[in-house]
C-alpha cells in the first residue's frame, strides 16, 4: 500500500477545452477517488429571464453553450410553445430537426477530434476538424452563423431553405459521408487507438442507470434510451428510429456509439430533406404565458437528454426557466468511472463522457 | 539575440465563455484557417506561451486562474480578448456572477469582438498582437543592453 496523494487536474489543462477541476486522490498510479469541483464557468444566466422577455431569451438560451447552441434554442422555444399552446408549422419542425441533427454531426466530429488529441493522435485531430469545417460551411450558408445561429424563434424559425440550398446541402453531405466513413476507420480499427481505449473506464449497465447517466455515455453501456425515440415534435415524422447502443461500456464503446450516431444523424437529415413539406416557417405568437402556467420539455442534445422547465407569471417575462443539462447528469457517472483507473487514463475517461461544462454551470 | 526570434506560441483559457469562442479559437488553429502555418502553435504550458487568448467574461471563481496564467507567462507577452464577452461581458453583462471583461483582471492589448468571434477576425487580432509582441521584445532588448 502506497501513500495517498492528491493530484490536482485542471482547471487549466492541455486536454481540457473547458475548465473543470478534479482532485484526484492517488495511491501509487491508481486513482482512488476523483472529486470534481465546478463553478469556473457559472454565469447565472437563468436569472436573465427576469430582465429579458420570452422572445429575447431565445438568444440567451442559445448562448448557454456554443457547441449545442441550436439544441438549447430549440429546447427553450419548444418549452415556451408548450407553455402558451402554440402550434408550430410542420415545415419549421422539419427545419429544426435538420439543423439539430447537423449540430449533432458537428458536435460529434468536434468531440472525435478532441478525443484523438487526448490520446495523442494529433493528425487524426486535425482531420476530424477539417471535416467539421464542411458542416460549418453549410451552417453558414443556411443560417448565417458558424456556431451561434439565431434561427430559432418562439413560434417557428427565422430562415427558410430554398431548392438551391437543399441541393447544395445534399451534395455536401454526400461528400462528408464518404470522407467520414474513411475517417472513422482510423478511430475504430487502428490498434494504437484500441490500446488506449478498449477496456478503459468501464461502467456496467446497472451502474449507468442507477447513476442517472444520459446520452452516448449511457447508450454505450447498453441501455437503449434516446429522447428522439419518443418521437416528440419533428422527430415523430421519422419513419424509423433505433438508438445506437453498445454493451461494452468502455471508452472504445463510447467512441463507437458516437461514430455511428453521426451516420445516423446524416440519415435523418437526408430523410427530412427528401420529404420537407411546403408551408409557413413560423406563426405569430401574441400575448404572454398565463400566470401560474408550467411546461416542460425534453430534447436529445448531442451529449444526452436535456430537460427544460418554464413557469409563466402573466407578463412577457417568465417567472422561472430551468434546464437540467446532460453533463450535470453525467458527472456522477464520471466520478464513479474514474475510481480505480490509471492516472494516465484520466484524460481519456474525462474526454469520453464529452463534458460540456458551460452547459452544466450555465 | 532578440527575445522573439522564435515563432509565437499561444495559450488559450476559457474564462466562463459559452464554448462558441473556444471552438472558434481551436478552429482557427486547425485546417481550414490554419494559423499554424505561421508557426503559431497551441500550448498548454503558460511558461512556453507568448500570446494569451482569453475567451469569456471572467467570473468570481476563475479570475484568480486567469491572473495566475498571466503571471506565469514570461515577458514579452500579449493578451488577446477573444469575443464580445471577453471584451465587455456581452450578453452576460448583467449576470450576477460576471465581472464583465478580461480587462477587469489583467491588462488586455487586443480586443477582438464578435459572438461568436469569427476565425478570420481572430487571425487578424493575433497578427496585430504579433506587432505588439515585437515592440515589447525590442523594448526589453534595449533595456537589457542599457543595464
Amino acid at each position: 500500500m502506497g501513500k495517498q496523494t492528491i493530484i490536482p487536474f485542471g482547471p487549466q489543462h492541455p486536454v481540457l477545452p473547458e475548465p473543470i477541476h478534479l482532485d484526484l486522490v492517488v495511491e501509487d498510479e491508481t486513482v482512488i477517488e476523483a472529486v470534481p469541483q465546478i463553478g469556473f464557468i457559472h454565469r447565472g444566466l437563468e436569472r436573465l429571464v427576469q430582465t429579458k422577455d420570452y422572445n429575447q431569451f431565445v438568444y440567451v438560451a442559445e448562448r448557454i453553450c456554443g457547441i449545442c447552441a441550436f439544441g438549447h434554442s430549440m429546447g427553450y422555444a419548444e418549452t415556451v410553445e408548450n407553455l402558451m399552446g402554440v402550434e408550430v408549422p410542420t415545415r419549421a419542425q422539419y427545419l429544426r430537426v435538420i439543423w439539430h441533427e447537423m449540430s449533432r454531426v458537428h458536435s460529434h466530429t468536434l468531440w472525435l477530434g478532441l478525443a484523438a488529441d487526448a490520446f495523442g493522435f494529433e493528425s487524426l485531430f486535425m482531420h476530424a476538424w477539417r471535416l467539421r469545417e464542411k458542416i460549418l460551411d453549410v451552417f453558414e450558408r443556411t443560417t448565417g452563423g458558424r456556431v451561434i445561429f439565431s434561427v430559432v424563434k418562439v413560434g417557428g424559425v427565422t430562415r427558410d431553405l430554398d431548392d438551391q440550398q437543399i441541393d447544395y446541402m445534399k451534395s455536401v453531405f454526400a461528400d462528408f459521408r464518404a470522407e467520414y466513413t474513411k475517417l472513422i476507420r482510423a478511430f475504430l480499427d487502428d490498434s494504437s487507438v484500441k490500446n488506449r481505449t478498449v477496456g478503459v473506464g468501464t461502467i456496467s449497465r446497472a451502474d449507468a442507470v442507477n447513476l442517472g447517466m444520459v446520452g452516448p455515455f449511457l447508450r454505450a453501456s447498453g441501455e437503449p434510451y434516446d429522447v428522439r425515440m419518443l418521437g416528440s415534435n419533428g422527430y415523430g415524422e421519422l419513419e424509423h428510429f433505433e438508438p445506437i447502443t453498445d454493451d461494452q461500456g468502455d471508452c472504445y464503446a463510447r467512441i463507437r456509439v458516437r461514430c455511428e450516431e453521426v451516420l445516423q444523424a446524416l440519415d435523418i437529415i437526408d430523410e427530412m430533406l427528401a420529404k420537407l413539406p411546403a408551408g409557413d416557417i413560423a406563426v405569430k405568437v401574441k400575448g404572454a404565458p398565463k400566470a401560474g402556467s408550467e411546461a416542460c420539455n425534453l430534447v436529445e442534445q448531442p451529449r444526452g437528454e436535456c430537460y427544460y422547465y418554464a413557469k409563466g407569471n402573466g407578463t412577457k417575462y417568465l417567472d422561472r426557466m430551468r434546464m437540467r443539462t446532460p453533463t450535470s447528469q453525467n458527472l456522477a457517472g464520471m466520478a464513479a468511472t474514474l475510481k480505480g483507473c490509471d492516472v494516465a487514463d484520466v484524460n481519456m475517461i474525462v474526454l469520453t463522457i464529452d463534458p460540456c461544462i458551460s452547459c452544466t454551470e450555465r | 539575440m532578440s527575445f522573439a526570434t522564435k515563432s509565437p506560441w499561444v495559450i488559450h483559457y476559457d474564462a466562463s465563455s459559452c464554448n462558441g469562442c473556444d471552438i472558434e479559437v481551436l478552429a482557427a488553429l486547425c485546417p481550414g484557417f490554419d494559423l499554424e502555418r505561421f508557426g503559431i502553435v497551441n500550448t498548454g504550458n503558460p511558461k512556453h506561451a507568448d500570446i494569451f487568448l482569453v475567451t469569456g467574461s471572467v467570473n468570481e471563481r476563475n479570475q484568480h486562474v486567469v491572473k495566475q496564467i498571466y503571471d506565469q507567462m514570461v515577458e514579452p507577452k500579449v493578451v488577446v480578448a477573444c469575443g464580445i464577452c471577453a471584451c465587455s461581458g456581452g450578453i452576460f453583462h448583467d449576470c450576477y456572477n460576471i465581472l464583465g471583461g478580461v480587462d477587469k483582471v489583467i491588462p488586455v492589448d487586443v480586443y477582438v469582438p464578435g459572438c461568436a468571434v469569427r476565425p478570420e477576425a481572430l487571425i487578424d487580432g493575433v497578427v496585430q498582437a504579433l506587432d505588439i509582441l515585437d515592440q515589447r521584445a525590442k523594448a526589453l532588448e534595449a533595456k537589457r543592453k542599457g543595464a
